[in-house]
């Protein structure tokens, strides 16, 4: 029972984690119709300024204000410089643009800071809660990401739903060219769209960093995961990526507690063929129109 | 109000707008007519500035613009209701309603004023736009546009899929818009007799020119036209 009540703790928190970068790719995705495949990497390169700052001696909080605020720029100027001329081309383009993005960041941060993954720092402790004399597989820390990722979840909820900016966003991505005629600025919108995703990547990034250290590649199955979690929900539904990161962190959990860690990608893989066989929209697919 | 002179719209080679010259007086109904493919809905696109004339002037109340942005069109006082409607069927009726005066920061028509002229959207407005009739979803657009008290106002196809009696309630509803707060109107329609029966004026496009331009009972009469433009 024990065991049980452990994987399912980890699985909550590690899911958390596939929540949120699954969030990112549902921002970009209902903002502009791109599947980001670079928002491993820009994650990555924004978690690696942070270790900087914090290697320099400064606080933890410190760095993550860096990553966050360095993923707020990066994501708004990738979608003015680059993004913006694809946007309208063909799938494909996108495509090919956000995987090169996704070589060229991951390049990048190779030769600037090395390929030798390093440590980072977590928030709080990671030792794990004692209940009943018992340690639990759930530490402060990962408390502090369960915590910090819904929150963030519930702020999106509330900017999309209850502000004017929220309704224009949502508006831009939904019908762009009536959100024009209703005088939204629609590349706006979109930049911002990019800007948001790319911030709650880098608070990903941030959060997941103790688990996997930072290193060029070390993001990538993150991001694999997320692309699940944001399948299995629903590509189109922040609620979707919240839920579906979860139970993907879960099934897991599960998977690599009882069956051992090797057969995890199996299991992600196996969550996606099966989502797409049964419910190919995600859980939190929006209801079709009805015809009147 | 709007005035549109010699208008060029191509798509590559092909052009679907041919130097259309129009006017449209504050209080006014044009009506714009013709078959499929006439140009029509080219027409109303480019005024509003979603497509890029190649030629020609669009001045709203005595200004330029024909190479204005879509959205500052928009803040000019032009409304545009695409066809099709172009409600947004993901948000509420009342969001949709609340983006069609975003603009206006403060400023817009008050939701109530809506709710009173399109009393069917009032129980229906914590509801996804999506869950609409036809009728409604009309409505709705209309609405919409309102909402940033515009001065000016292009309408494609109103009338499109909907039953007789909600077209001819639509039509009325434009006509006592334009009577009472002056809005100058350009509709464009399939529907002829619907049209002509609001209308100041009537223009009939083919192949993207403009091969009549009457008030409406002469074009109504004139069973040549009505026979080879007019389907009626």
């Amino acid at each position: 029972m024990t065991q049980f009540i452990n994987l399912t703790l980890n699985g909550i928190s590690t899911g958390a984690i596939y929540a949120v970068v699954a969030l990112a790719l549902v921002l970009i995705w209902r903002a502009t119709r791109i599947v980001n495949f670079a928002q491993g990497a820009m994650l990555m390169f924004t978690t690696f300024l942070a270790a900087i700052v914090i290697e320099a001696g400064n606080p933890y909080w410190l760095g993550l204000l860096v990553a966050l605020a360095s993923g707020l720029v990066l994501g708004a100027v990738l979608e003015r410089v680059l993004i913006r001329r694809v946007e309208s081309a063909p799938p494909l383009n996108a495509v090919i643009v956000t995987l090169g993005l996704l070589v060229l960041l991951e390049a990048a941060a190779g030769m600037i800071w090395g390929n030798t993954p390093r440590s980072f720092p977590a928030a709080f402790s990671i030792q794990g809660f004692e209940v009943g004399g018992t340690r639990l597989l759930f530490s402060p820390n990962d408390l502090f990401i369960v915590l910090v990722v819904f929150g963030v979840a519930g702020g999106l909820a509330l900017l999309f739903r209850m502000t004017t900016l929220g309704l224009q966003l949502r508006a831009a991505a939904f019908a762009p060219e009536v959100a024009r005629l209703q005088g939204v600025r629609v590349g706006r919108m979109f930049t911002i769209g990019w800007a948001l995703a790319a911030l709650v990547g880098s608070l990903a990034g941030v959060l997941v960093a103790p688990s996997v250290f930072v290193g060029p590649n070390q993001f990538d199955s993150i991001l694999i995961y997320a692309f699940v979690a944001a399948v299995l929900g629903g590509l189109d539904s922040p609620l979707g990526a919240i839920v579906g990161g979860v139970i993907l962190g879960l099934v897991l959990s599960y998977v690599s507690g009882y069956e051992g860690s090797a057969l995890a990608p199996l299991a992600a893989l196996a969550v996606l063929v099966a989502t797409l066989m049964i419910r190919p929209g995600g859980l939190f697919s929006p209801a079709r129109e009805r015809r009147v | 109000m709007l005035e549109v002179e010699s208008l060029v719209t191509d798509y590559g080679p092909v052009r679907a707008v041919d130097g259309v010259s129009l006017r449209v007086g504050e209080g006014e109904v044009t009506a714009v007519l013709g078959a499929n493919g006439a140009g029509k809905t080219s027409l109303l696109r480019t005024i509003s500035g979603l497509e890029r004339a190649s030629s020609g002037r669009v001045v709203l109340a005595g200004e330029d613009i024909t190479h204005t942005a879509v959205e500052d069109i928009v803040r000019r006082g032009l409304a545009h209701v695409p066809e099709g409607r172009g409600v947004i069927g993901e948000l509420t009726v009342e969001e949709n309603l609340r983006l069609g005066g975003l603009w206006r920061r403060g400023e817009s028509a008050p939701l109530e004023d809506m709710y009173d002229l399109f009393p069917a959207l009032r129980e229906r407005r914590s509801k996804p736009a999506a869950t609409l009739s036809g009728g409604e979803r009309q409505m709705l657009s209309l609405g919409r546009a309102l909402m940033g008290r515009p001065r000016a106002l292009l309408l494609d196809e109103p009338s499109l899929g909907l039953a007789p009696r909600i077209t001819a309630q639509i039509m009325a509803l434009v006509r006592q818009l334009c009577d009472e707060r002056g809005l100058a109107v350009l509709l464009v329609e399939q529907n002829a007799r619907s049209a002509l029966s609001i209308a100041d004026t009537g223009i009939v496009l083919d192949l993207g020119r403009v091969v009549a331009a009457e008030d409406p009972e002469r074009l109504a009469d004139d069973a040549d036209l009505r026979h080879a433009y007019l389907g009626f």
